[in-house]
């Protein structure tokens, strides 16, 4: 049993695609299925900040929505195709992560919080303001994406199934990205910082630069995130960017646990799924939701996964 | 439109009387921080509580002098409950639990409200006797907004009083810069923050109350207001009560005027304020240095 986890353990990038590759066939219908694929990686880049680096941002929502909208920018009002327009969703985002990420790391602690969920504030009324580019309170509307080419293969778009699957090609392609961060010696770095920043910086690293790239990568992997939500969807909610996404990916990153790698796809899979569960029972679902955090911050703070993970490095030890 | 003084002015007192608004609710925010370095997520939905509550005991007595003094009080017991019951069993854990826990509660107090009130929230209006206008020579002011800074300076001025002059605002203080210490000389500190965060959730309720005749009262209130009493504690300084109350009143001036001039500016150039001070004295205007910057 121990050698079973040591190997997943050892390729858990494909353990987890394995995983994601049948999730499809567990969950009642598609669309809940691309939606826990989308908010997971989501979640994932997320993580990466918060608790891999332990910086808690309140403000991920601007560049999911940044990814969001600067890809159907691109494919509505610039004319691009779906791939450059991904390509400038991710590559906004991240320089949404550049400026928000410079600005918020002057501070520090709970400052930080604060800040950028105030800095993602001022991306959200940009964005509400810009009415000709982003649709305002409608949204950004019309992104058709019909069919996609990929390796001369032409696969309807507009099937679920076939939907599923392009999007985890570029999640999976995220997931090993993150996988290979994290194995590195900069993964190591970031830990460091989360664990003790003076410590790390006595170590001889360059903390302020460390924390400011670890924001870049996360906002980037959020923004595509966001790009593949927009062609998802096909319109951009102004939701995307509202506050109280940030702190869904907050809760993601809670209720399956903060600091694994896995983790946050099962915080997004309870999430979403609790969502879509509670709302057919009840309009209330903030409260059941909110609830559920609570008790989840109070007696389970290492989440879902987090806890199971804890338990077999226990039994295994 | 033409810019004359009186028009200037009447916008310096919306202005002022709206910056009171958010030197309340950064002046809780600050004073649960300071003495608990707990962030109150939820103070946004304690101020749409107290909005509502409020409304809901004028609606019920008629009076809005009974309504201003006993909504506090139900907030602020509201506050002790999440205090006792909530946010102890996090202290030792770490800085961000709190925050977290707030934020669930947030969550938890707007659909509570939606349940009791409705989703589409309450009308208000200004009370009867605190409507029209007053000439004060340079022109004709509401008498409300009025109302507003006055009542915001009496609270300033009480809540000064009791930490300055007052035995156990002393011990509020002296816990605030070492709560170790004061347990050793036989403090019970866990009562103390009790205290402290029911009376930082009181004053939001407060302010949520006398802001309810300002602005739309729905469940959602909360949520904008929180953000923008981040950006006061930000330009103030984490901690300092001082730095709440001007960098409030800056705050709400610096919105007033640019809706005068920019009005489709305004809501970004109170976070444009916010990040000139982060780049300027990160600690805020009258915070410490290096506490948190």
């Amino acid at each position: 049993m121990t050698a079973a986890i040591a190997l997943i353990r050892r390729h858990r990038v494909a353990a987890v695609i394995l995983f994601l590759l049948v999730f499809p066939l567990l969950m009642p219908y598609q669309a809940l299925a691309i939606n826990i694929l989308i908010f997971g990686l989501f979640a994932v880049g997320y993580n990466l900040l918060f608790g891999y680096t332990g910086l808690l941002s309140f403000g991920h929502a601007a560049f999911l929505g940044v990814g969001s909208y600067l890809t159907g920018i691109g494919m509505v009002h610039l004319g691009l195709h779906w791939l450059p327009a991904l390509l400038l969703g991710v590559a906004s985002a991240a320089l949404a992560g550049v400026l928000i990420g410079w600005l918020a790391i002057r501070t520090r602690g709970i400052y930080f919080a604060m800040v950028t969920l105030a800095l993602a504030q001022i991306v959200y009324y940009a964005f509400y303001k810009a009415e000709h580019w982003t649709g305002g309170e409608n949204g950004l509307r019309g992104i058709q994406v019909p069919s996609i080419e990929l390796a001369g293969f032409k696969l309807d778009f507009l099937n679920p199934t076939t939907k599923y699957y392009v999007i985890l090609l570029f999640v999976a392609a995220a997931l090993w990205f993150v996988s290979r961060l994290l194995a590195s010696p900069f993964g190591a770095v970031i830990e460091a910082v989360r664990e003790n920043e003076q410590r790390a910086a006595a170590c001889g690293y360059d903390v302020a630069r460390t924390k400011l790239l670890v924001f870049v990568i996360s906002a980037a992997l959020c923004g595509l995130a966001g790009s593949l939500r927009a062609l998802h969807l096909s319109v951009v909610p102004i939701d995307s960017l509202h506050y109280l996404l940030s702190g869904q990916a907050v809760m993601m990153c809670l209720l399956g646990g903060m600091g694994t790698f896995f983790g946050p796809f099962v915080g997004a899979a309870v999430f979403l799924t609790l969502e879509d569960v509670v709302t057919t029972m009840t309009s209330h679902w903030m409260a059941v939701v909110g609830t559920v955090f609570m008790v989840f911050v109070l007696y389970f703070p290492a989440g879902l996964w987090g806890t199971l993970v804890r338990r077999i490095d226990k039994a295994s030890s | 439109m033409d810019i004359t003084p009186s028009l200037l002015a009447l916008q310096l007192v919306t202005g002022i009387a709206l910056g009171a608004i958010y030197a309340l609710l950064a002046l809780g925010l600050s004073l649960i921080f300071g003495m608990l370095t707990v962030v109150n997520f939820a103070h946004g939905a304690f101020f749409m509580v107290g909005a509502f509550v409020g409304l809901y005991f004028m609606g019920l007595t008629g009076n809005f002098w009974f309504s201003l003094v006993l909504t506090p009080l139900v907030v602020g017991a509201i506050g002790l409950v999440t205090e006792r019951f909530l946010v102890r069993p996090l202290y030792g854990r770490g800085i961000d639990y709190p925050l977290l826990l707030t934020f669930g509660l947030s969550w938890v107090l707007i659909e509570a409200m939606r349940i009791l009130f409705g989703i589409e929230g309450m009308p208000s209006s200004t009370p009867p006797a605190l409507r029209g206008a007053v000439d004060l020579g340079i022109g004709f002011f509401p008498k409300y907004r009025l109302f507003l800074i006055v009542a915001t300076a009496v609270v300033v001025l009480a809540l000064w009083l009791f930490l300055e002059k007052t035995r156990y605002g002393l011990i509020v203080r002296a816990g605030s810069r070492d709560g170790e210490i004061c347990r050793v000389l036989g403090i019970d500190i866990a009562r103390v923050w009790l205290a402290v965060f029911g009376i930082g959730c009181a004053i939001a309720g407060l302010s949520g109350v006398l802001a309810a005749p300002t602005r739309a009262v729905n469940p959602e209130m909360g949520i904008h207001v929180l953000a923008e009493s981040f950006v006061v504690t930000v330009v103030g300084g984490m901690g300092s009560l001082v730095g709440a109350v001007v960098a409030g009143l800056l705050v709400g001036v610096v919105f007033a005027m640019t809706s005068l001039f920019a009005p489709d500016l305004a809501e970004l150039s109170i976070f444009v304020l916010m990040a000139v001070v982060l780049l300027l004295r990160p600690q805020g205007l009258f915070g410490k240095a290096g506490l948190m910057g």
